[in-house]
């Protein structure tokens, strides 16, 4: 792939770790968040929660509220205008409860008032009568058909079900190895905390500043909630303080809009760190039986996995999580018969959806585990064995589909492996030992451990989904000269898609200035930040648009007689030119029975290892260096991609020893940010860092996602090294001091064969 | 109750309930939006500020506990357009994603690198544990930190 030629003065073209536009405003303090907007005289919101995982609503009194100083309005689902449900793959969550709530913390009440004291003390007076009904908190029980039914129509409590058959089921093998394994709840944990502001229209409509990951599926949900047509809904990006999934379904939209039309006055919600826990969906909770078969030389022969994910109380994107955990549920590696059966239930316990490298993370924890236990059955070195059956170019995944464009496994792997070590643990300085200064330990009992593993992902939306993104780019001129505005739709969370498109337009441009426009519903739909894609699909959507416009400017100059390379541009611009280009990824297929297809448009790949010291005494961790080799295919902005590296892989190492929402009969049991843990500068590591740039010819100049992978094979390579420096089994994450201390193991009490239809699990 | 401050140098009034804290009075009295709200108990430092010199969380302080201090918050470093040294530092070592956390960080390396104007990576790490980044896994942090204390040498 050639790069359109560039002017030597141009500063921050592709390839250039460029500074970031926004980031003068951020470390100013000026740059305005959800939770900054304000208008003069706007009311605040606030939500009454249930306190039951499952209870019947038999009668709620809002008068008591009603009544109190400030407030101005008070909601439940009798004052819905229409469509009472919303979801962002089915419309199965009530705006507001009706008859039934179904999980701890499920919005019953909205209320708006003069002040936020006022509207939270209002939304603790309404009076809720409420019938308790037995609560379904085991997801393998919630699968069996004695279970009780928690959404009417759906039978038994399944939400998505996924089989991969793949060549010979009943395959034989020299060796095999099996294991059950355990992915507790991670929490996104953005620092933003949920936030938008609603402000009514003269037309009966409404706008909405919000952070989110999605506008336009935030306002495909909205509007019919509202009773309003789509264009009476107008969505306006706010400041995003992080997101990881956990924006990419509808918090508060629904509820703030209501309350800006119901009071006739702009209405501002924001979640403190508690009700955010309970606001947002979490990363799935799995459990895991798997068994591998390999030859004595170490071939893998076959994969067969079940896969239990607790969907929570409403589904979500569970439908996408469950396909990934299963397309996905043998790795990177050459596996010539599968059966991987993947199932996502409907529970009592919080809602699950989308968090950062979803479904595949979940999987790559057991089967990387596996891969381990294999070498050992073996002897063989476990990077050797991963390396020996690393994927190819045109080598099938288990869904029959080949790997095309670029799979540089085996580099992933041994560059990875290649990386420098860290030196020994030299002086004694507690900040160097686990439990830092806590003064558990001054060495003794401290025991290092290395361990590896690989991880694998799609990138954009699988399985025939309509993907796609739009983008408008102009160039004209202003005093200063030529400018060009960049438009689209993608939201900016932090991960940099408005650097990458800002790169893009002055690469292909030639032009010095860009400026990328505040994303909103004018333009047309980005699709989402997730999925690793939007540096392919807007990314792709910008570099379109530029060429046309590039192809315009041509023109123009070819009409004076001129080359455009050889011209100011701003002579060509009495005019501005624009184009607006709605860009596709090429289509997948559909799902099939067996999802023996081509279901998704590229494989993203990543090798971590980890170093650790561990105080078997005391049960605690320390990280001491985090390798990587990735491939990225082109790194746009190579210190963009190395932060998203490093940050992944601080959720990585969160979810391998620290990160865990404890639940207790449906209810969070730590919803705050001093009982769940989450990484500090002091537990995270150096990381060291290879990107592989192996161009994809697909992806704009030949870039991949890169947010993804990081989270997905960080987390068994810390687990691995745990386990190599302990000797203990370690089947669940995170870790936990008794874990190491005293081998404690949390088995789900059901017996599965790998492989079976966990509908019928028999209790250990 | 009604409030005067000292915030940024310069003496301001605001209405405040006895419950509220100051991050409350900064943010939504005072239109100071730089201090962030992320925890809300003192876990994160994304509400950073320095209180007659002292780092503190802003969340943690009563609005009224701070009558009579010197309050300085992220808006008070830049000189208009031209950032702080540990502002520009963040800036150029890609240290920003999100930036939530920014401001606190901003603050609390101001404060660091004060005391302590060459510190070690484990000073470093040790001094900012107490404030939480979601987005960089800190490693940009760390030299943007180190960064910001090579400019105040050659300052």
């Amino acid at each position: 792939m050639t790069i359109a030629p560039t002017r030597q003065r141009l500063r921050g073209v592709v390839g250039e770790s460029a500074p970031r536009a926004d980031a003068p405003p951020k470390v100013k303090g000026e740059f305005l968040y959800g939770s900054d907007l304000s208008r003069e005289g706007m009311l605040y919101g606030a939500t009454l929660r249930s306190p039951h995982p499952h209870a019947r609503i038999v009668a709620i009194d809002v008068a008591p509220a009603r009544r109190m100083p400030g407030v101005r309005a008070v909601l439940t689902s009798d004052d819905l205008p229409t469509r009472d449900k919303f979801g962002l793959m089915r419309a199965d969550q009530p705006v507001l409860a009706t008859r039934v709530v179904r999980y701890v913390g499920e919005a019953v009440a909205i209320v708006a008032a003069d002040d936020p004291e006022q509207a939270r003390l209002a939304a603790k007076a309404i009076q809720v009568e409420y019938e308790l009904l037995p609560a379904v908190t085991d997801v393998v029980a919630a699968l069996q058909p004695d279970a009780l039914k928690l959404h009417d129509p759906i039978d038994g409590n399944v939400i998505e079900d996924v089989r991969v058959v793949h060549g010979d089921i009943d395959a034989l093998a020299d060796v095999v190895v099996e294991g059950e394994y355990e992915v507790a709840m991670q929490d996104q944990a953005a620092l933003g905390p949920e936030a938008g502001l609603a402000i009514p229209g003269q037309d009966g409509g409404v706008t909405l500043h919000i952070a989110t990951q999605w506008l336009h599926e935030d306002l495909r949900q909205i509007a019919p909630c509202l009773g309003l047509p789509e264009e009476k809904v107008r969505l306006v990006l706010a400041g995003v303080g992080g997101a990881f999934g956990a924006r990419e379904d509808v918090t508060l939209q629904i509820h703030v809009c209501l309350l800006a039309l119901a009071t006739k006055r702009a209405v501002r919600m924001t979640y403190g760190r508690e009700e955010s826990f309970y606001g947002h969906v979490h990363r799935h909770p799995a459990r895991m039986w798997y068994r591998h078969g390999a030859t004595r030389d170490g071939q893998l022969v076959f994969v067969r996995a079940t896969i239990v994910l607790d969907g929570g109380a409403y589904a979500s994107s569970t439908f996408a999580v469950v396909a990934n955990a299963a397309c996905f549920g043998a790795g990177p590696y050459r596996v010539p018969n599968a059966l991987i059966h993947a199932v996502g239930a409907y529970t009592n316990n919080p809602p699950t959806g989308a968090m950062r490298g979803f479904g595949a993370v979940q999987s790559c924890f057991a089967y990387e585990a596996q891969m381990d236990k294999l070498a050992a059955a073996l002897g063989m070195d476990p990077i050797e064995l991963r390396a020996r059956n690393a994927l190819e170019n045109g080598d099938r995944i288990v869904t029959d589909q080949p790997v095309e464009g670029s799979a540089p496994v085996a580099d992933v792997i041994q560059r990875c492996a290649a990386l420098p070590l860290p030196p020994q643990r030299s002086s004694a300085d507690l900040l160097e030992l686990p439990g830092g200064t806590g003064n558990l330990t001054h060495g003794e009992g401290v025991r290092r451990g290395v361990g590896f593993a690989v991880g694998m992902k799609n990138v954009c939306y699988s399985h025939a989904f309509d993907d796609f993104s739009t983008a408008r780019v102009r160039v004209e001129r202003d005093a200063q000269g030529a400018v060009a505005r960049v438009h689209t739709a993608a939201s900016e969370v932090g991960q940099g898609i408005a650097l990458v498109c800002e790169q893009i337009a002055r690469t292909e441009l030639g032009v010095q200035r860009v400026i990328v426009e505040t994303p909103d519903t004018t333009i047309g739909s980005a699709g989402s930040s997730s999925a690793s894609r939007q540096t392919w699909m807007t990314g792709g959507a910008v570099l379109a648009a530029c060429r046309e416009v590039k192809a315009e400017l041509v023109r123009r100059a070819g009409a004076l007689g001129r080359s455009v390379d050889k011209v100011d541009l701003a002579e060509l611009l009495s005019t501005p030119a624009e184009r607006v280009v709605t860009h596709r990824h090429r289509p997948t297929e559909k799902r099939n029975d067996t999802t023996q297809n081509d279901g998704h448009v590229a494989f993203l790949f990543a090798a971590h290892r980890a170093v650790v010291d561990v105080d078997v005494d005391t049960g605690l961790v320390k990280v001491v260096q985090i390798a990587t080799a990735q491939d990225v295919g082109k790194a746009i902005n190579p210190l963009a991609v190395i932060g998203q590296l490093e940050g992944g892989i601080a959720q990585g190492l969160g979810l391998a020893v620290m990160e865990e929402v404890q639940l207790k009969d449906g209810a969070v049991r730590n919803a705050s940010f001093t009982d769940y843990l989450l990484p500090t500068m002091l537990d995270m590591p150096p990381v060291v860092c290879d990107l592989i740039e192996f161009p994809h010819p697909d992806g704009p100049y030949g870039a991949k996602g890169v947010g993804e992978p990081p989270t997905i094979s960080s987390t068994p390579a810390i687990v691995a090294a745990i386990r190599a420096a302990t000797g203990r089994a370690l089947e669940r994450v995170p870790v936990r001091p008794d874990d190491i201390v005293f081998g404690a193991s949390s088995r789900s009490g059901w017996r599965i064969v790998a492989g079976a239809d966990p509908r019928h699990a028999i209790r250990a | 109750m009604r409030l005067k401050l000292q915030v940024n140098g310069g003496e301001r009034e605001a209405e405040a309930q006895g419950h509220e804290s100051l991050l409350t009075v900064l943010r939504e009295r005072l239109g100071l939006w730089g201090s962030k709200n992320a925890c809300e108990q003192g876990e994160c430092g994304s509400c950073s500020v320095l209180m007659d010199g002292q780092l503190v969380c802003a969340c943690l302080v009563l609005a009224g506990a701070a009558e009579g201090r010197d309050v300085r918050t992220v808006e008070d470093l830049a000189d208009g357009e031209h950032l702080h040294p540990v502002q520009s530092a963040f800036v150029d070592a890609g240290a920003v994603q999100c930036g939530f956390c920014t401001p606190g960080f901003i603050v609390a390396t101001a404060a660091l690198l004060r005391d302590n104007p060459e510190p070690s990576d484990g000073e470093i790490r040790e001094a900012l544990s107490g404030n939480i980044c979601r987005c960089t896994g800190y490693g940009k942090i760390l030299e943007a930190v180190h960064r910001a204390a090579a400019r105040g040498r050659s300052a």
